[in-house]
């Protein structure tokens, strides 16, 4: 008896090196297998990142100066462009959850044969060339544009409504283009809610609308952050669709970073506008990050 | 044997040179119908005579010149620039000085050539005015183009300094022989600023690319646009009520530079003057309504008076121009730009 509690005793403590062993082994392999990917993610992202965090420090005589940050601060219109950009993101992010999470749901409560049919309309305009809809949208929405000619034609406005060349164009060419990215997610997350928690609910004497906003909306939330989210900082970036819809009056600061590049012929001008949108990203996803628990978004479904 | 290292190195050189005799240049240029109108009547024929082998690119621009020369990887020989574009970037050491022995400007028009880029064609800055809105007799002077009670309609405006300020000062009564004196000075920028301040309310785009303000034209968007000549003659040609004038309008033109370290800097020279003989020069018109930049280019006979009637540098349009000041925008323009962009953001 003793002698075999020994043996497995010895058994088990060489098992455990074995494991120990293996383990790291596997660590290892592991490594090396996203050790590409890791490659590609130094090569691609940190690399130029701290190139452009280098180069917005160098002047326009090529040493090193503060006045590409300080033209920010001494001309208003730095300040200007990027309160556009937020609030063009901001308001961009708020009628896509309007519109998206509404039909977000529909989609979830249809059969899935339906729901998939719904899914492939989401998608279609995603795969078009994004130039062409929003050039599309200019046509459709100017002063002799489709939409103006029948909403006058129908007496529903007397004067050509003011559609596009400012921010209204803006929004409605931005919220389309957008709207994949905030449905695709949100629809994901309401897939995987248990329908047995509603009927619990309903089961507990909930009223329908009860149920939603008590047991569905919070489990949905996590793919409405992830989805609202990835359109907020898409937005920040947007370069194509508001300096077409926009008419020269919606300047964002990916406009700016090309007129600064043609402008003062130096690329630190255009870096620092970068820098700053990069740092000011980061502090929205920080504080974004006290309300809201980031790593649930990763997570995707309401689990 | 420092003598018979640099023979080697000479002989090397001489070496190189050999090998080049294939006589080949890299053109680049903006493409699209402007780069094929060159294509048709410059550097094709131009390559024909010459025997020179031309290949063509498209670029976006000075950056592209910048990059290839910081990076001591030039590969263009000739690059199609801008006037001011080409002076920020001589100043900036990007540009080899052309040899005006090799290339002959006794017959340019004054004024379209300097050290480091010669003039390949004329454009200019007009008013374009929707005919259906006022008729053929629409503004005749940028005073007409602010006057919106006479002119009531939304306009279009540039989105980008170049070419802004000098109609808005006009328009302020400043005379045109005046208005560099008067920009001269953060003064007369804000001078003109708030002239366009006052137009502001009427300004429904700020256009952004010749495109652009072609497109809003031809479709009736705006009623009055400011922009250039060829393109408004090709929104015309499109079918679109168009009309322009050039009173008061502004000559500039396109030219032709080499690149800092061009590799093969004499043929582009040689180059450079074939295309900038009138026979090639007077065919441009053909395909574009850009004017030539030598003079000759109208005495061949080629360019009826009709044609020269629309063309930005015959002699007639350039008398009633304001020929832009290169020098004016090397010192003052990124000035000028911050303070537009403030006014635009406002």
């Amino acid at each position: 008896m003793a002698v075999t509690s020994i043996d497995t005793g010895m058994a088990e403590r060489s098992n455990a090196r074995g494991l120990r062993s293996d383990e790291r082994l596997e660590r290892w392999r592991l490594f090396g297998l996203s050790s590409p990917a890791l490659l590609i993610v130094l090569v691609i992202l940190l690399i130029p990142t701290g190139w452009l965090f280098f180069v917005s420090f160098i002047g326009a005589d090529g040493s090193y100066s503060l006045e590409n940050y300080e033209r920010m601060i001494t001309r208003r219109s730095y300040a200007r462009i990027f309160q556009t950009t937020f609030q063009v993101s901001l308001l961009t992010t708020g009628l896509c959850i309007l519109i998206g999470y509404p039909l977000a749901y529909f989609m979830s409560q249809l059969p899935t044969r339906w729901a998939n049919l719904c899914l492939i309309t989401v998608l279609l305009p995603f795969w078009t060339s994004l130039l062409v809809r929003t050039y599309a949208w200019l046509v459709l929405l100017q002063r002799q544009g489709l939409v103006n000619e029948w909403g006058m034609t129908l007496g529903l406005w007397q004067e050509p409504l003011r559609l596009v060349h400012n921010m209204n164009g803006t929004l409605i060419g931005m919220v389309h283009i957008m709207l994949p990215f905030l449905i695709l997610p949100v629809y994901g997350g309401m897939r995987a809610i248990d329908r047995d928690y509603l009927k619990a609910a309903a089961n507990l004497g909930a009223s329908p609308a009860r149920a939603f906003w008590t047991v569905f909306f919070p489990l949905s939330t996590p793919g409405l952050f992830a989805g609202a989210l990835m359109v907020f900082i898409l937005c920040l970036g947007f370069f194509v669709t508001p300096a077409i819809l926009g008419g020269g009056r919606v300047i964002l600061v990916s406009m700016q970073i090309v007129s600064n590049i043609e402008l003062f012929v130096n690329w630190g001008a255009a870096s620092a506008l970068g820098v700053v949108l990069l740092v000011l990203t980061m502090m929205v996803l920080w504080i974004a990050s006290r309300f809201v628990r980031l790593e649930q978004m990763t997570g995707g479904g309401a689990r | 044997m420092k003598k018979t290292l640099s023979l080697t190195v000479a002989a090397g050189l001489m070496a190189t040179t050999a090998l080049a005799e294939d006589r080949s240049l890299t053109i680049a240029s903006w493409g699209g119908s402007y780069q094929e109108a060159q294509s048709k009547a410059l550097f094709e024929p131009a390559a024909a005579n010459t025997g020179i082998n031309v290949m063509q690119e498209t670029y976006g621009g000075i950056a592209d010149v910048r990059l290839q020369v910081n990076t001591g990887q030039v590969t263009l020989d000739i690059v199609v620039s801008g006037s001011g574009s080409a002076a920020r970037a001589a100043a900036e050491g990007l540009l080899e000085p052309l040899d005006y022995d090799v290339i002959d400007v006794s017959d340019f028009i004054p004024g379209l050539y300097t050290e480091h880029c010669v003039g390949g064609d004329v454009f200019s800055t007009v008013y374009a005015w929707n005919t259906d809105t006022y008729g053929e007799d629409g503004p005749q002077s940028w005073a007409d183009f602010w006057d919106v009670e006479k002119f009531p309609g939304t306009r279009s405006y540039r989105g980008a300094v170049a070419g802004a300020l000098e109609p808005a000062l006009m328009a302020d009564g400043v005379p045109m022989e005046e208005v560099y004196d008067v920009l001269s000075s953060e003064e007369g920028i804000e001078r003109a600023l708030d002239k366009i301040r006052e137009l502001r309310p009427h300004i429904s785009v700020f256009w952004s690319s010749g495109a652009q303000h072609a497109q809003l034209m031809r479709d009736g968007e705006v009623d009055m646009s400011t922009g250039w000549n060829g393109r408004f003659d090709n929104a015309r040609a499109d079918g679109g009520a168009v009309m322009h004038s050039f009173n008061q309008a502004l000559l500039d033109y396109d030219c032709f530079a080499v690149p800092k370290g061009a590799p093969n800097k004499e043929l582009a020279m040689e180059f450079l003057n074939e295309i900038s003989k009138p026979e090639y020069q007077d065919d441009l018109p053909k395909y574009i309504t850009y004017g030539p930049t030598n003079a000759l280019a109208y005495e061949t006979g080629t360019i009826t008076p009709e044609v020269a009637a629309i063309l930005p540098s015959s002699p007639e349009n350039a008398a009633l121009q304001l020929p832009i000041d290169l020098d004016w925008y090397g010192e003052w323009e990124t000035i000028a730009a911050e303070m537009y962009q403030d006014m635009l953001t406002e």
